[in-house]
């Protein structure tokens, strides 16, 4: 880049400050990276009120179309909209194709796992991963036990969460493999993207991801019990008050399928049926977004009436296939999740193409001290949570809480794990007038059918407070659209 | 179609129809409260909420303004329009993904009109005014209905919905108003009589359609005539039968499912009924109870609607 044009760009950054985090846009010295010198270069040059007015007109489009999550904890059932970041964040193609591959290789082996925790349990006993890990977790179903899986298939659809640490290489921080959620915020971040800078999204040549709930429906399609051909496909919600309620409207829509709640199906001699119309209809596909507790009473929770009611012995019987299969968060537990590189290697004979975050386990003795007595520079994370809840981040705790923490973990090590404060990466954000850097992770979203699909990108959540780490919805958190160049 | 989501577009459509009824109602008999000779404020207010079915709380205390405000902004009650605006937005966002995304705005809208501030002094000041701007969100509601969604299964139950709910509150405006319409000829006079029927047209959009048809000579033989059994217009109750058959018609053609006889039957029977009857012999015999007859009926069509569309029993459906 040449002074001139530095030059130019020097009012966009005003007081831009780069330390040891990994920033997307800028190297240490400064300089913008190349592939995003388009996009700055585009900044600099768009009048001073263009930017906001392109906000306000993104702004309105999002409120038009009810793109809403439900905050819990409130009053019953508030809507928000879901805060998003105006500014794309890129991602090469050399750097995308590490990271799909590193999926697909992470997905195989997560698989193949909980296939076999649930048949033979070979990796328990070879003792590559430890049996009481397993039968402790929270997530593991018996019923699962000696269950033929359609394909073999127990994780149909997944998210994964990425971070960049400071040397600019991609980690998995976690696995999502029960019902992970946000994917209608990364199809409709792009929409909205495609209107607010139609000029350069052209001119970076981006690759498509629209095509996800076709992918979506061929995925579950692919997963049919045999001898249905015409599989009668659905999406199960918990309901209109679920956080995600709009996204399960969203894909219902988008895929031309039925959005059905618990109350409207009904098993028959093992047979899952849905109420119409036209009387009862047959289900051969259920897209569950709830959670394996609420799902039938019978087996799990007696006490909710969000599921069906001997929806899983017609599952066992093969009469319908509903996935992502029960079963599935034993592979999400953080203390499990310590062990996928050891899958990896054992199921797969691999080297892990993406490594994960270094992680102590608190059931383990020595690592439970060590940690104990470093809770301020550490992030603790019960095991089975997600959402961003029941966590500690030592850096930013109060005493008070640090003993709380400390506390529960010596009361229950098995639910707890530790892993260092990581200075992941930031990327620009427009916040008011300027540029500023903020938090993101990358959350990919994986199909696996017949094959595995990834569509490139996904949905990169930014932790909108000045210096805060945590990206989830529920706690401050937005996202912005991801490009993957060719 | 899931049963779950016709019976959520049935009664988002009863619920709006229900209330651009009140609204229209309450509108109608508080202009007509301005008149003090004829028929007395209290009684004007009694009819008012006979005809809504009685809703409880809203006995007459002399105080109209409180009253009539609790009529269109309370939660609770069944005719109050809030209430009906509300349970037709929360029926509308359990089938987010069956509506049009215009049709969703636009209830959103209403609904977000009647819980402004705004809304509430406004109607202080200028109820009129008020009752207008709520009965025009309801009117762009349907039109952006009928234009923007597949005219298909849902778009039928919300036809259905919606012209049963009509009839069933035509039927019931009528019952309670007819006494009134044949008064003695000596108190036939000043134009007390005529605004008493004219008011009654309002109540259903229906004056300048009557005029139409009948000229401005209003009597209220005609009136009955034409709310009852004209067949061109949308709020006459033989109009709205021949609607809720066409609805039901259709839902059977897409279906493929044959509805029971029994629910043939009912809906044949009445319509043929309106077919068939001159309002002189309606009027020669028991006018009220021929009324009532026809609220019966609708309300064992929704019955029987219920049973066959929605809350069918298993094994009746896994016998068939």
């Amino acid at each position: 880049m040449n002074a001139s044009h530095s030059a130019d760009l020097e009012p966009l950054f005003g007081d831009y400050p780069l330390d040891r985090a990994y920033d997307e846009m800028r190297e240490a010295s400064g300089e913008v990276r190349a592939h995003y010198r388009a996009l700055a270069e585009t900044l600099a040059r768009l009048p001073h009120d263009e930017l906001q007015r392109r906000k306000q007109s993104a702004d309105l489009s999002f409120l038009t179309q009810g793109i809403t999550f439900t905050v819990y904890g409130r009053d019953e059932g508030t809507e928000r909209i879901f805060p998003y970041d105006l500014l794309p964040r890129l991602i090469t193609a050399t750097e995308w194709d590490r990271i799909e591959r590193g999926l697909t290789q992470r997905i195989a082996a997560l698989n193949q796992f909980l296939r076999d925790v649930y048949s033979d349990a070979k990796i328990l006993n070879d003792r590559v991963v430890p049996r009481e890990l397993v039968y402790s977790c929270k997530h593991y179903r018996r019923q699962m036990r000696g269950l033929q899986v359609p394909r073999n298939v127990y994780v149909a659809v997944v998210g994964s969460d990425l971070l960049r640490l400071d040397t600019g290489e991609y980690v998995v921080l976690e696995d999502n493999l029960r019902v992970p959620s946000g994917v209608s915020y990364m199809l409709t971040n792009r929409r909205v993207m495609k209107r607010t800078f139609p000029q350069l999204f052209h001119s970076y040549g981006v690759r498509p991801i629209e095509h996800y709930p076709q992918l979506l429906l061929a995925t579950l399609r692919s997963l049919a019990p045999e001898g249905r051909p015409e599989p009668n496909i659905v999406l199960l919600t918990p309901g209109v008050f679920n956080s995600a309620y709009f996204e399960h409207t969203y894909l219902a829509r988008q895929m031309g399928i039925d959005l059905v709640e618990g109350r409207d199906l009904v098993t028959h001699d093992n047979v899952v049926y849905m109420r119409t119309t036209d009387g009862l209809k047959r289900v051969d596909v259920i897209y569950r977004r709830v959670d394996d507790d609420y799902s039938d009473p019978l087996v799990f929770r007696a006490d909710s009436s969000l599921g069906c009611t001997g929806l899983f012995n017609a599952y066992r019987a093969g009469n319908v296939t509903v996935t992502n299969a029960f079963g599935t968060g034993l592979a999400d537990d953080k203390a499990v999740y310590a062990y996928v590189p050891k899958m990896i290697r054992y199921y797969l004979d691999e080297d892990p193409i993406l490594p994960n975050v270094e992680t102590y386990l608190l059931s383990e003795e020595k690592e439970r001290r060590h940690v104990l007595a470093n809770l301020e520079n550490l992030v603790v994370k019960a095991v089975g949570e997600s959402g961003g809840y029941g966590m500690l981040i030592g850096p930013r705790s109060t005493a008070q809480q640090r003993e709380e923490f400390a506390r529960q973990i010596e009361a229950n090590p098995r639910n707890y794990i530790a892993q260092p404060t990581l200075a992941f990466s930031r990327a620009p954000c427009l916040i008011g007038n300027s540029l500023e850097p903020r938090h993101v992770d990358l959350r990919p979203y994986i199909l696996f059918g017949d094959k595995v699909n990834i569509v490139p990108g996904g949905l990169t959540r930014v932790a909108l407070e000045k210096g805060s780490l945590v990206v989830n919805s529920s706690q401050g958190g937005g996202s912005k659209d991801t490009w993957v160049l060719e | 179609m899931l049963s779950r989501v016709a019976d959520s577009l049935y009664w988002m459509s009863r619920y709006l129809e229900r209330a651009e009824n009140t609204a229209r109602q309450l509108d109608v008999t508080m202009g007509l409260m301005l008149d003090t000779g004829g028929v007395s404020a209290e009684t004007r207010w009694m009819r008012l909420v006979a005809s809504l079915g009685k809703p409880a709380g809203l006995e007459w205390n002399g105080d109209v303004e409180p009253m009539a405000s609790k009529l269109v902004f309370d939660n609770v009650n069944h005719a109050a329009v809030g209430f009906c605006v509300n349970g037709a937005r929360e029926n509308a966002r359990q089938v987010r993904e069956e509506i049009s995304t215009e049709q969703w705005q636009r209830l959103n809208r209403l609904y977000h009109h009647m819980h402004s501030p705004h809304t509430q002094a406004q109607f202080k000041t200028n109820m009129n005014d008020a009752l207008a701007a709520v009965v025009d969100g309801i009117h762009l509601f349907k039109g952006v209905s009928d234009t923007t969604m597949i005219h298909g299964q849902g778009w039928q139950f919300i036809r259905l919905g919606r012209y049963l709910e009509r009839a069933y509150s035509t039927a019931t405006m009528l019952e309670v108003y007819q006494p009134y319409l044949f008064l003695p000829e000596e108190r036939e006079h000043a134009g007390y009589q005529y605004l008493e029927l004219v008011g009654l047209l309002r109540c259903c959009t229906s004056f300048e359609a009557y005029c139409q048809v009948y000229t401005a000579d209003v009597s209220p033989d005609r009136i009955l005539e034409f709310l009852l059994l004209n067949h061109d217009f949308p709020h006459a109750i033989r109009y709205c039968v021949d609607s809720m058959r066409g609805a039901i018609d259709s839902i059977q053609r897409t279906g493929g499912r044959r509805p029971p006889d029994e629910l043939l039957a009912i809906i044949g029977r009445l319509h043929a009924m309106l077919d068939f009857t001159t309002i002189e012999e309606i009027l020669a015999g028991d006018t009220a109870s021929f009324l009532h007859n026809i609220r019966e009926q609708c309300l064992r069509i929704h019955e029987m609607i219920y049973r066959y569309y929605v809350h069918y029993s298993i094994q009746s459906a896994l016998a068939s």
